[in-house]
């Protein structure tokens, strides 16, 4: 049965990350040590967005970074300068932080599934706020951090193996899942 | 002969970002016409002609595949050139598109260059 190679998933979002931000931003990412996460992300400020994958495998992934960064990137995603002045974050900047969750979330769910078969690819959501905490249900994240523009960015992905594979809820729980209903088989 | 596009994307930074890139890579441009899923794609074909369709696949509503199947199957509209412009690279979506008529395929991220050469193999520009 397929398992996920964390290693894997590691050059994955170091090769998506490295060539969004290269090639639509014009910035240089840093990697730091990948290290893996429990469901919960703790206290956090800034911008978190979040996006869901689906099929055989199920999970997501995550790319968070304080409002600062996430203005110094929505500057140089649309070649533009951000207000100074405003401390805030815009609309603009978050669909800006949506759209990069995308490209990195979806090069890495495209490079997954070359091994691990299809996978669908949600519509990203972005939320940005001082001292929350988001939670998922599921396996650990996969964290990888980033150093970019003198900020931290930290880009995290999940999978879920389907339900009787190595390390799935079967395994979990001691006991093979009937793959129909016993209904209707 | 000047080209209007029409950009079909849910994320305004993506469609401000294809504009861009169409401008940097020297490309004939005329009128550009921008919708935020296919919905709003198809609303915008009623009342202007355009040349060229550059359009997401996952959008919300209305998604790129399904738009493609609405317009190639439009008597005025299935003549129409569209490139899928996208984060989504699996293979059966991919040739979804390729099958069900789209012209190109340009991943995201992108840059002016990968444009420039997926359009010239679409135009003689």
């Amino acid at each position: 049965m397929k398992t996920l190679d964390h290693a894997k998933v590691t050059d994955a979002v170091r090769v998506a990350t490295r060539e969004v931000f290269s090639m639509m931003m014009g910035l240089e990412v840093e990697a730091e040590p990948a290290y893996e996460e429990a469901n919960s992300t703790g206290n956090v400020d800034g911008v978190v967005a979040l996006i869901g994958l689906a099929g055989q495998w199920t999970g997501g992934g995550v790319v968070q970074c304080d409002a600062p960064l996430a203005r110094k990137f929505y500057a140089s995603l649309l070649m533009t300068e951000c207000d100074p002045a405003n401390e805030g974050i815009s609309e603009e900047v978050l669909d800006a932080g949506a759209e990069i969750a995308n490209m990195i979330i979806g090069n890495v769910k495209n490079a997954m599934e070359r091994d691990l078969g299809p996978i669908g690819l949600g519509i990203p959501s972005v939320v940005y706020g001082r001292n929350f905490t988001t939670r998922s249900a599921g396996s650990n994240w996969i964290v990888n951090p980033f150093v970019c523009d003198g900020g931290r960015l930290l880009v995290k992905f999940c999978l879920t193996p389907p339900m009787n594979a190595a390390g799935g809820p079967a395994e979990l729980l001691g006991r093979e899942f009937p793959r129909k209903h016993p209904a209707i088989a | 002969m000047l080209l209007d596009v029409l950009i079909v994307d849910d994320s305004a930074a993506i469609r401000k970002i294809v504009q861009r890139v169409l401008r940097q890579a020297e490309l004939p441009l005329g009128q550009i016409y921008e919708a935020g899923d296919g919905l709003e794609a198809l609303k915008a074909l009623e009342s202007q002609k355009v040349d060229l369709i550059l359009a997401d696949i996952n959008m919300p509503n209305m998604d790129g595949l399904q738009l493609l199947e609405r317009i190639k199957s439009h008597d005025q509209w299935k003549q129409l050139p569209v490139v899928m412009v996208t984060t989504e690279g699996s293979e059966s979506k991919v040739m979804a598109a390729a099958k069900m008529g789209a012209v190109g395929y340009v991943r995201k991220p992108f840059s002016a260059e990968q444009f420039r050469q997926t359009l010239d193999g679409i135009f003689a520009v």
